[in-house]
């Protein structure tokens, strides 16, 4: 169990904000970097609980090959999110960085749970606390009046999109009688007529599709993304995009197995449409956070791919997509916190001259703009090669056309997307106006930060073979 | 490790070292850059007269495991068919190096995105894994790119860039989704390209999956290599595009398209590489007749090479339509052949262009006076792309003419008519106002390149001849590898007739 240590945690931290002057308190966060790093290599080595698959509270809780993955998925991402917030400290209100780090341990403990969810209750108890507690994450700023909408921005569609999940879950209660997953699945064949069961499965889907931003629930994210404190924004893009997945994942193959397989033809849609909606919406924007933020649309889109596809292959391949997508979406973010805290626009021009101010920064930037677009040899160009042969795969043993269609939309995404990411390269290298060329001091644990980030996209681009592995072991989890 | 490693590694070594050294130290940065390339040149040579024609299997082979669950390994290894293309792409790269001081501006990031597509393409040929194939190539092509938008010249260089990064990132998108359809339909479950083609030898693709993929690939590999009606990239492309880029990309990535073709596509797709022949026969024409005309009326130097080597990409592609030995021996050669040529004529063009500043024909004019050098080898390319005997073009020329006689009689005597009538007008015509006629008063500050500078072309130049007087040294290679995959296509697999490859050999000596 990570879960208990993660919450744990975040309460020290929270008592430790009592104890800690504040001038002291950003260094709170290398604590929790520390003891999350710890966490993450015990999970890693398989000793003690983590290595122990099976189910836990009644089959609410299951610890498997996918849950463990997605764990330590989210637990990198909160040490680097962590990073992050340290950095980004003093454009927080006053002594309140160790709230926000408590914080972001609470959503990564929500996260936790998502993973280990086998139950609609757990699903939603889960999903609830990763929202509520974004909702304090995104309007921390409280100053800012921007910060200040985003979070009501995110609060009132959040509500509403848990509203519709809840409302399907009672739905889906109602017609069958079963709340677990592996229960449900069982008897989901019987229901496959019922209309009321289906728009209850619909219903959850609908607030599954709002965390990951997929259309048409995409509405909030490039309006939270441009106001949100930037280590936030980079938690919701991966964290809670992860744990929407995850929970997709264990809806569509774990729950209702038999209900989804035939609804390819509605994923293929809302796949492809996705990625088309985020990069054409991506291509006029100047400010770098709402242009990230339709990007991570698209992304959610090519994610989506691997849903799609169906199979084995396609669920393998959107881990390995996610794997790669958190090094690279968190070295964009990290780059933006560095750059932009010093400005109070986020527009694309504060990027000028960015190689003479900081060359490390710079070729972050870029690596994971080129990574983002899916060029080789970056762990983006892998994934997207991975997903499109699931895509392709599942075209050629269902014979169902919609998929060359699915394949040809994202190749389409692809070309729209070297626009705008080489629009971000070349504001970096080429802009004629660059004013400000101070040097950017950048501390150490930043500079770690970032190297670990290119080292992540390098090592997924070059060597996939052990993250393939295991992301294949996963997806073998969540057919059983 | 295999030579083939060495080849493809050393520029991409040297790229990973440029980033560490200053930008101001110039003279290292180029340096690196020229041994690097110098290091895979002189290795390639190397290989070059260590094959051993006709041997069993590929030579030089290396194999790495990469990704076993999906059956992606490090291979490399070369046959007839790409060790001509491998010499080609090292020695035009070193020369590439060589021409690259013309760029005066951010140098360093210059030289790291050729050095990188130097490895990327070179690796692309030796590769004998799909992934790879794709793969490295992808990391070459999205250098040239940047390399056009950022060092381009002229008003276009925006809408160029555009077209061309749009042009190509299309076509080898469609190549991919063709080659993962390949990879799943063969059944075989790994990207090994020997081992695939052995399992479709008990296992044929079905008819309908290959009416599927072929087209995907001969249209995304069609694009990449500037296949009538998806050309007109290439000429605006080419125009604007800093010379090394022009020569690496026209000379060298652009073969990978028609590489491609030969060494997947035809021996994977049989019947439908034979029953989509006529409809690539006729798009042939597109690139002869068509582009070559279009090639008569431009104004511009660079656009007139452009759309040149475009008409002879038509040439290669007539003779993979032609099917047989003869027609797919001659696409190879002109394959090497072209790579040379076109790396020379940018190379030449990009000169002119340093030392005047435009490439507008008719401003130009006698500049043979003040570039006796330049003017004379320019003279000799002209020849050359006019299929003038003694360069390599015209073995391969006339080997396609005789494969392609027997298929598409019609078709054959066009492509005669455009090679000989069409590309002597337009070149003759640029050899006349470019080099010849009253030397306008502006260019009497001229000056002829000096003994370094003359390096690059002389290669490019003897490299043209060398093989245009002894084809043997090419066509002995490629011709028993070139059988197998006729053999494949044609399903009957004809002995190695003494006639066929003689008839190669025969006009080979004239």
């Amino acid at each position: 169990m990570l879960e208990i240590p993660v919450i744990g945690l975040g309460l020290v931290l929270m008592l430790a904000d009592l104890f800690v002057p504040a001038e002291r308190r950003r260094f709170i966060g290398y604590a929790a970097i520390v003891a999350l790093g710890v966490l993450l290599v015990t999970s890693l080595s398989g000793n003690g609980s983590c290595g122990q698959f099976g189910t836990a509270f009644g089959g609410m809780f299951v610890n498997d090959a996918l849950s463990l993955f997605f764990k330590q998925l989210f637990i990198v991402a909160a040490i680097l999110v962590l990073f992050m917030a340290a950095e980004f400290s003093d454009k927080l209100a006053e002594g309140s960085v160790a709230e926000y780090y408590s914080l972001i341990l609470f959503a990564l403990a929500g996260m936790l749970f998502a993973a280990s969810s086998n139950d609609f209750t757990m699903l939603f108890v889960s999903i609830e606390l990763i929202t509520i507690t974004f909702y304090v994450l995104v309007s921390f700023q409280r100053s800012k009046l921007q910060s200040l909408e985003a979070g009501v921005k995110y609060l009132i569609l959040g509500a509403l999109s848990s509203s519709f999940m809840v409302f399907g879950i009672a739905l889906i209660w109602g017609t069958t009688g079963e709340l677990n997953f592996t229960k449900l699945a069982a008897v989901a064949p019987q229901f496959a007529d019922s209309r009321i069961f289906l728009l209850g499965v619909l219903l959850v889907l609908v607030g599954l599709g709002f965390k990951i931003a997929a259309f048409p629930f995409q509405i909030w994210a490039p309006d939270v993304y441009q106001g949100a404190p930037t280590p936030t924004t980079a938690f919701l893009a991966i964290g809670s995009k992860a744990a929407g997945f995850v929970l997709l994942l264990r809806v569509l193959f774990n729950a209702v197995p038999s209900v989804t397989a035939h609804w390819a033809n509605l994923l293929i849609v809302i796949s492809g449409i996705t990625i088309l909606y985020g990069n054409l919406c991506a291509i006029p924007q100047r400010n770098l956070k709402r242009l990230l933020g339709y990007s991570s649309i698209a992304q959610a889109g090519y994610l989506l791919l691997g849903v799609a596809a169906l199979n084995a292959s396609g669920q393998s391949a959107l881990l390995y997509y996610l794997a790669g997508y958190l090094f690279t979406v968190l070295a964009a973010f990290l780059v933006i916190a560095l750059v932009l805290r010093q400005l109070d626009t986020d527009d694309i021009s504060g990027l000028a001259g960015l190689n003479q101010r900081s060359p490390l920064l710079a070729a972050t930037l870029t690596i994971a703009m080129v990574s983002l677009t899916g060029i080789p040899p970056l762990a983006g160009f892998f994934g997207k090669f991975v997903l499109l042969k699931a895509v392709i795969e599942a075209a050629q043993t269902t014979g169902n056309h919609g998929y060359y269609c699915l394949a040809f939309t994202a190749l389409a995404g692809v070309i729209i997307s070297l626009y705008y990411y080489f629009g971000i390269i070349r504001a970096i290298y080429w802009s004629k106006e660059a004013g400000d060329l101070s040097v950017i001091e950048l501390s150490s644990p930043a500079k770690l930060s970032l190297w670990i980030c290119i080292a992540g996209i390098f090592w997924l681009g070059l060597f996939p073979n052990t993250v393939l592995n295991i992301t294949n072991l996963a997806a073998a989890a969540l057919g059983k | 490790m295999s030579i083939l490693t060495h080849i493809a590694g050393w520029p991409l070594l040297a790229a990973l070292a440029l980033v560490v050294v200053p930008r101001n130290y110039r003279v290292i940065i180029r340096a690196i850059a020229v041994l690097a390339t110098l290091i895979s040149a002189v290795l390639a040579v190397k290989m070059f007269c260590q094959f051993v024609p006709g041997a069993a299997g590929f030579q030089f082979e290396q194999q790495i495991p990469w990704v076993e669950s999906l059956g992606i390994s490090y291979h490399v290894g070369v046959d007839g068919l790409n060790v001509g293309l491998i010499l080609m792409g090292a020695i035009v790269a070193f020369a590439a190096a060589l021409c690259s001081w013309e760029i005066q501006t951010r140098e360093k990031e210059f030289y790291i995105l050729l050095l990188v597509m130097t490895g990327g393409i070179l690796g692309a040929f030796a590769s004998l894994d799909l992934f790879f194939f794709y793969f490295l190539h992808e990391l070459a092509l999205v250098p040239t790119f940047i390399m056009i938008g950022v060092w381009g010249r002229g008003e276009n260089k925006n809408y160029a860039t555009f077209q061309i990064t749009l042009y190509l990132s299309i076509g080898a998108l469609i190549a991919l989704i063709g080659l993962i359809a390949l990879y799943l339909q063969s059944g075989a479950n790994t990207f090994d390209i020997p081992k695939i083609i052995e399992h479709a030898k008990t296992n044929p693709l079905a008819v309908n999956a290959q009416n599927f993929i072929f087209p995907l690939l001969l249209f995304g590999f069609g694009i990449l290599v500037s296949l009538w009606p998806f050309h007109s990239w290439a000429p605006l492309g080419y125009g604007v595009a800093p010379s090394p880029t022009a020569m690496l990309h026209a000379g060298v990535l652009k073969k990978f398209g028609l590489y491609g073709l030969i060494r997947i596509a035809l021996p994977l797709l049989p019947q439908a590489a034979q029953s989509w022949a006529h409809f690539l026969a006729l798009l042939c024409v597109g690139n002869i007749l068509y582009v070559g005309w279009v090639a008569m009326r431009q104004k511009d130097l660079n656009l007139l090479i452009g759309n040149s080597s475009v008409a002879h990409m038509g040439f290669i592609f007539l003779g993979i339509a032609s099917l047989n030995l003869i027609g797919v021996t001659g696409a190879v050669l002109i394959m090497v052949a072209h790579g040379f040529l076109a790396a020379l004529t940018f190379a030449l063009s990009g000169y002119i262009y340093k030392q005047t500043g435009t490439l507008e024909i008719s401003a130009l004019g006698g500049l043979c006076r003040k570039l006796p050098f330049i003017g004379t080898v320019l003279l000799m390319a002209a020849m050359a792309g006019c299929g003038l005997p003694g360069f390599a073009n015209f073995v391969g020329e006339a080997t396609v003419f005789f494969g392609a006689w027997k298929m598409f009689p019609a078709i054959t005597i066009i492509a005669l008519w455009g090679a000989l009538v069409i590309g002597g007008i337009y070149m003759t015509r640029a050899i006349r106002n470019v080099l010849h006629g009253p030397l306008p008063e502006k260019w009497n500050s001229l000056s002829d390149a000096n003994l370094w500078r003359k390096l690059p072309y002389a290669i490019l130049l003897v490299s043209l001849l060398v093989f245009g007087f002894w084809p043997k040294l090419l066509t002995e290679k490629i011709n028993p590898d070139a059988q197998k995959i006729v053999a494949v296509v044609t399903g009957n697999a004809i002995a190695a007739s003494p006639t066929s490859a003689s008839a190669a050999n025969f006009i080979a000596q004239k």
